[in-house]
């Protein structure tokens, strides 16, 4: 079990960061470099003004006609990602970790908080599913890896909430945890998943040609 | 998780498309896709088929997922995945029954009217996408007959509707004869270098349409414009090779559209009420000839009105007295943003304005645009189908007591006079130069 634990904690941790990062700028060199050979145009259009305002729509939860149109997916998506984020950049036992392994810390939120959170995402994860399962029109566009993506992401998320609440288990728990989570981090580059770092150029770009070219809203 | 074939809808009847299909071979088509996919398309389609995250939220922007009571295979995204998704994910590798589909989901139930990319958290451009699927067929062959028509007279002639030179001269000449009765000084001036306005018309316009000319051509004589038009090929501003996926030959109509505004000098060119042609000069041909923008300023009918008002150029003898509701065109609306220029011009001619909802960049589209209408018969039926919504948005705006439809569009006027008749709207329909027309004092002299 310690054997397990200091792999998962020592080289596999690394892998994970370093397939993350390095995927990540591998992927983002290649499609700008792509993008410069075959798509100049959406350099010349891009424009940070008209980029940002559509960028700032779209992060103000019911910011956009279609966020009102579906008030519990924007509900849903909004916390989602807010408590994606939030819960392992600050919950205790992570920055504990980070003191102990590099000598900084950061501000850590109150367990309580950090388990409430983690909730919301295992439980927003259930959301995404029974909408993709159960919406005929998100069900046509499913795929097996969408559903494989969703649990990804929830596994470290309820094996989180199981360690500290050390239910039966939780040992093993403990490595399923750190295991899914260097997983969901390390399939990021690969994955719909990285679109959280695409998401500033898409909604940029139609941002800008709707409000530069187009002069009209985008939202 | 149903699996990735392309869903068969129900059989076609176009020779163009089971013609194309049948000249193709699997070698054929998967070396044409690759060509395209890696001559003609780059980061953007890779990037735009990449993030999609599979969510379903762009179905809502889509007419006719709405119209075909939410058929998933009607939403934008759905739509993609019969296409683009399985073209990239088997590299080409797709049957000629595939293509034949596809063919058929690119060119008939999509207007390219790119709501969905106002719906799509990402703001993704899946009319973009469509359009490359729509490209990948033109270059197999696989086009709906009476578009490709269309193409062919633009490659023959200059304009959409087969008219040959001296026909358009004399349809000119003819307009200019019969407006002399109501203004007997009034010319249809053509070639006149350095005139502050060129002013460019679709093909349609001469072929069935010829009042249109009259009443600009009255328009611009109260107004005292210093205007001319062409009087030969570059003045049809129409451009179906667009919307087939005929890139090469839409920059040759572009070229000879700007050009002949250019030899003459033309300080702009003011653009009668057409939705498409606009975005052919000023989104998509200036672009593939490798203008940013277009290179010398174009006027759509609509700002042209607007200008008219807004500077006091005409009088009106009194406003429109029905009540009237207005119809937001794809193309100058999410293409240009012109809406509230529209309402501007609409409520200094009518005494009554009603929204019909929704408006503005959110409105239905007409159904007709996109090509979808120069389809023609064999998919007339499909396009009222799918277009339900439109019709209920046109009730709602009666019930409010709006009895003429103003849409200052040629494809929206063809879109939605099939709708008003195949759904029994009963409701008039006008183009803004008609009301204009009607309204505006005449000089006398």
């Amino acid at each position: 079990m310690h054997d397990i634990y200091a792999i998962l904690t020592g080289p596999l941790a690394w892998l994970s960061f370093a397939v993350f990062l390095g995927g990540s700028l591998y992927r983002f060199i290649s499609l700008y470099q792509l993008a410069r050979k075959k798509d100049g145009a959406v350099f010349q259009y891009m424009d940070l003004k008209f980029a940002l305002r559509s960028i700032a729509h779209w992060l103000t939860p019911f910011g956009a006609k279609n966020m009102r149109m579906n008030p519990a997916m924007t509900v849903v998506t909004f916390a989602f990602h807010i408590a994606l984020f939030i819960a392992p950049l600050f919950v205790f036992a992570h920055v504990v970790l980070i003191e102990e392994s590099f000598g900084i810390h950061w501000f850590t939120l109150p367990d309580s908080v950090a388990d409430i959170l983690s909730i919301i995402v295992v439980l927003s994860c259930v959301f995404f599913f029974a909408r993709r399962i159960m919406r005929p029109e998100v069900k046509f566009l499913t795929t097996w890896v969408d559903i494989v993506i969703l649990i990804i992401v929830a596994a470290p998320f309820a094996t989180g909430v199981w360690v500290f609440h050390q239910w039966a288990g939780f040992p093993t728990m403990t490595l399923v945890h750190i295991f899914s989570g260097e997983l969901m981090l390390a399939i990021i580059p690969f994955t719909k998943l990285f679109h959280m770092f695409l998401f500033p150029f898409t909604r940029g770009y139609i941002g800008s040609e709707f409000g530069g070219v187009r002069m009209a809203k985008d939202w | 998780m149903t699996d990735s074939t392309p869903v068969p809808d129900n059989e076609i009847d176009d020779q163009g498309i089971i013609q194309g299909v049948e000249q193709l071979s699997p070698e054929k088509i998967e070396r044409i896709i690759n060509e395209v996919l890696s001559e003609e398309t780059g980061a953007k389609l890779k990037v735009y088929v990449d993030t999609c995250v599979h969510c379903g939220l762009c179905s809502e922007g889509c007419h006719y997922y709405v119209s075909r009571d939410k058929d998933p295979k009607f939403s934008p995204a759905g739509k993609v995945k019969q296409t683009m998704w399985e073209i990239m994910r088997k590299k080409g590798k797709v049957s000629p029954e595939f293509i034949k589909q596809a063919a058929v989901i690119a060119y008939t139930q999509c207007n390219l009217c790119k709501r969905c990319a106002m719906y799509c958290p990402f703001g993704i451009d899946i009319a973009y996408v469509l359009s490359v699927v729509r490209r990948i067929c033109h270059r197999l062959g696989v086009v709906p007959l009476y578009i490709q028509d269309t193409a062919h007279s633009h490659s023959v002639t200059g304009n959409q509707m087969w008219v040959k030179d001296d026909e358009w001269v004399d349809t000119l000449m003819w307009q200019e004869e019969e407006a002399r009765d109501e203004a007997p000084n009034l010319r249809i001036p053509l070639d006149v270098e350095g005139a502050d306005t060129f002013y460019s018309v679709i093909g349609p316009e001469p072929k069935f349409r010829a009042q249109l000319i009259y009443q600009a051509a009255m328009i611009m004589n109260a107004a005292g414009e210093d205007w001319t038009m062409p009087s030969m090929p570059g003045w049809d501003n129409s451009d179906m090779c667009m919307f087939t996926g005929d890139y090469e030959m839409m920059e040759r109509l572009k070229k000879m559209h700007f050009e002949a505004a250019t030899k003459l000098k033309a300080k702009r060119i003011v653009m009668g009420e057409c939705g498409h042609a606009f975005r052919s000069v000023y989104d998509m041909g200036n672009r593939a000839l490798g203008w940013k923008m277009p290179p010398i300023p174009i006027v759509h009918a609509l700002e042209y009105y607007h200008e008219l008002f807004s500077q006091d150029k005409i009088k009106i003898k009194h406003k429109f007295d029905r009540p009237v509701t207005l119809h937001d065109p794809c193309n100058i609306v999410r293409g240009r943003g012109l809406h509230e220029m529209a309402r501007s011009v609409v409520n200094s001619t009518c005494k009554t304005f009603i929204e019909m909802t929704p408006n503005r960049e959110h409105n239905y589209c007409c159904g007709a645009g996109g090509g979808v209408i120069n389809c023609g018969p064999p998919f007339k039926n499909a396009r009222l189908d799918s277009n339900k919504i439109k019709a209920e948005q046109l009730f709602a705006a009666k019930a409010k007591g709006a009895e003429v439809v103003i849409a200052p569009c040629h494809n929206c006027h063809g879109g939605l006079e099939d709708i008003i008749h195949h759904y029994g709207v009963d409701m008039e329909l006008k183009f803004l130069g008609d009301i204009i027309y009607e309204i505006m004092e005449k000089p006398e002299e």
